[in-house]
């Protein structure tokens, strides 16, 4: 069954007519394909509309729709003779942050994420994509041995946020994810980081301070969730809406800070009316920055990822 | 609250100098409950003098404690555009950082300074909680890449004290890109072969501590500092889990292994001047090469050298 957003609710009812009468003519008696079409055309020009113009708090939603591509599908779309590595050598192997070897399009790659899950059982599973500690620091690992045999490393990010619980704060959150990102500015290799659906805090800039860092059209990035965000400002949760307006937490915005390097587009209502079309999308834009960052010096590169960061206390491009 | 007492009483106050509170208050230890006459506390620094519980220290007089004579100078800290989001939740962000400025006389949440510590030349920057909690959004990134560079131009260790909620969110996705500018900045100084110190104090969570301050050589905290990366309330309210005593707490980081050492407030200078000495003068001081009483002619050669081999800081003293 397919999930709709609240403010999809006009899309859903046309759907349904349209699902009610190829029903009701399903032995075919009467041609209704010309009123199908027509009804088509209609929720084609509804989620045209919708979604050209949502908000940030909608974006919100569509970054954290359930059937959105997530980073396994990501990896089962793109890279082939995907070998996941575990364990961060120290402690245990998380479930969360994943990562391993494969081929991306031709190329030995080290591609790492952090995976949400699907349905109930594998989001427990997964943690909803909150890592802990070892997760951090399996990705430091991973990256350094990327390093050592000049890898690119391809990272996808979608999670809320690193784990907030005893368990992460008694292992070393703090310094495991300072650590990842301390790894990330010591590749000499192109580090693409996509963030396709939420970009959750310390939990995403862990694997993101890329040479390139690229956002799916309707993915959020943050340095707070806005429920987060309104009950501290806020002091209550309900104002999550007016936070996720204040924060600018869209990847328009972020493209306007300079934060962020591109927005690829999502299809026609978003990554999860056609994930694979998402998937490919994606694909390609790093296809295409790989193919840019793996003719520089690896030294260079780090240099230039270096300064792309000491520059972001710039305000809007002016 | 209005514009007056928010805005214009903080700013006569901070021209005038006089502190918010009369000096003849008791105030009451959080941690043993004694009464402590407020000219008692200032005098012991905000340690209680009944139990030794450290309460938060505003930032000048912790730079004046660390400082040979309590003697430093400041470096004048890039401006930085204010506002960059144009924030607003119930108040706008421009209006917080104007009383903030107003309240405590700084433009931000960092002061980065320059002395002596026991002698050996120190670039220190002190995170303010004061200053909207500490949070580090651009001015607070700004202000440790002017000290690490400051350090670096320098030769001199780079000391870091904080004291953060984390990531000012007011500055959007900027303050979080602060973490790998500041992580940037430190390893400048740790690649340029000078020490990195972190004197934690209470509070560093968040973005600062998942940042520079864990990024140290070595690690100090003041005793019942809380650290970490979420906040205790933060876990409370998201995983539902009751928290231990002295969660978070510095002497439960040490024992996790995730600091060096608790230093007490008043130790901290000292424990600084030893550590900075032993990292920045590795050589062995030429006045103890070993004497040998029955060669007078070569005890008097070694003499010679020793003369000449004395380092500038020592024919300074």
């Amino acid at each position: 069954m397919r999930h709709f957003l609240e403010f999809e609710k006009p899309i859903a009812e046309l759907e349904g007519k349209i699902a009610e009468l190829r029903h009701l003519n399903a032995d075919g008696e009467v041609n209704i394909e010309e009123e199908i079409s027509k009804l088509q055309a209609k929720v084609d020009r509804q989620i045209r509309t919708t979604y050209s113009k949502l908000t940030a708090w909608q974006k919100t939603l569509v970054a954290r729709h359930p059937d959105r591509p997530h980073f396994l599908d990501y990896v089962a779309g793109l890279i082939t003779d995907f070998t996941p590595l575990a364990g961060d050598r120290v402690y245990g192997d998380d479930s969360a942050v994943l990562g391993g070897l494969g081929r991306f399009r031709g190329r030995s790659v080290m591609v790492i994420g952090t995976e949400k899950g699907k349905d109930t059982e594998t989001r427990v599973k997964h943690r909803f994509g909150a890592g802990y500690p070892e997760g951090y620091r399996k990705a430091r690992r991973l990256m350094e041995m990327a390093d050592r045999f000049r890898l690119p490393v391809i990272t996808f990010v979608d999670t809320a946020g690193a784990f907030p619980g005893i368990e992460a704060e008694q292992r070393g959150q703090a310094e495991a994810i300072a650590r990842s990102i301390e790894a990330c500015l010591a590749l000499r290799t192109p580090l693409v980081s996509v963030i396709v659906g939420e970009g959750g805090s310390g939990g995403a800039i862990a694997l993101a301070t890329g040479n390139r860092v690229y956002m799916l059209e309707h993915s959020i990035y943050s340095v707070i969730s806005p429920e987060g965000c309104a009950s501290i400002l806020w002091r209550s949760a309900a104002n999550a809406q007016d936070a996720a307006e204040a924060l600018k937490l869209t990847a328009q915005d972020l493209l306007q800070f300079r934060v962020i390097d591109g927005i690829i587009e999502e299809p026609l209502g978003g990554a999860h009316r056609n994930p694979e079309a998402a998937i490919q999308a994606v694909g390609d834009r790093v296809e295409q920055a790989l193919a840019e960052l793996s003719e520089i010096d690896g030294g260079v590169l780090r240099a230039r990822r270096k300064e792309k960061f000491l520059d972001m206390h710039q305000t809007l491009a002016a | 609250m209005s514009w007056l007492t928010d805005f214009v009483r903080p700013k006569i106050q901070a021209l005038v100098g006089r502190p918010d509170q009369p000096e003849n208050l008791w105030h009451k230890c959080p941690a043993c409950e004694q009464m402590i006459f407020y000219r008692e506390l200032i005098e012991a620094d905000y340690v209680c003098p009944h139990c030794g519980h450290h309460m938060r220290l505003g930032v000048k007089r912790r730079l004046e404690m660390l400082f040979d004579d309590g003697r430093y100078q400041r470096i004048e800290l890039p401006k930085v555009e204010p506002d960059p989001l144009r924030f607003r939740d119930q108040k706008r962000y421009s209006d917080r950082l104007r009383e903030h400025q107003a309240k405590t006389g700084e433009q931000d949440a960092i002061i980065v300074a320059h002395g002596t510590i026991a002698g050996n030349k120190a670039v220190v920057a002190a995170l303010s909680f004061e200053f909207m909690g500490g949070s580090m959004g651009v001015a607070v990134g700004d202000g440790l890449i002017a000290a690490a560079r400051l350090a670096v131009l320098q030769q001199a260790p780079l000391i870091a004290i904080t004291a953060s909620g984390g990531a000012r969110m007011q500055e959007g996705i900027l303050s979080l890109m602060q973490m790998p500018r500041t992580v940037i900045a430190v390893n400048e100084v740790k690649d340029a072969g000078l020490p990195y110190i972190v004197v934690f104090t209470d509070p560093t969570t968040g973005g600062v501590s998942a940042s520079f301050a864990m990024l140290s050589d070595i690690a100090i905290a003041e005793p019942g500092a809380i650290i970490g990366f979420a906040g205790p309330r933060v876990i409370e309210e998201t995983i539902r889990q009751t928290l231990p005593p002295g969660f978070q707490r510095a002497e439960y980081l040490l024992e996790h292994g995730m600091v060096d050492m608790v230093v007490k407030r008043h130790e901290l200078r000292a424990t600084l001047g030893r550590l900075i000495d032993l990292l920045a003068n590795p050589k062995p001081a030429a006045a103890i090469v070993p004497f040998h009483a029955n060669d007078a002619d070569r005890a008097q050669a070694i003499d010679v050298e020793v003369a000449d081999a004395r380092p500038e800081r020592d024919a300074a003293e």
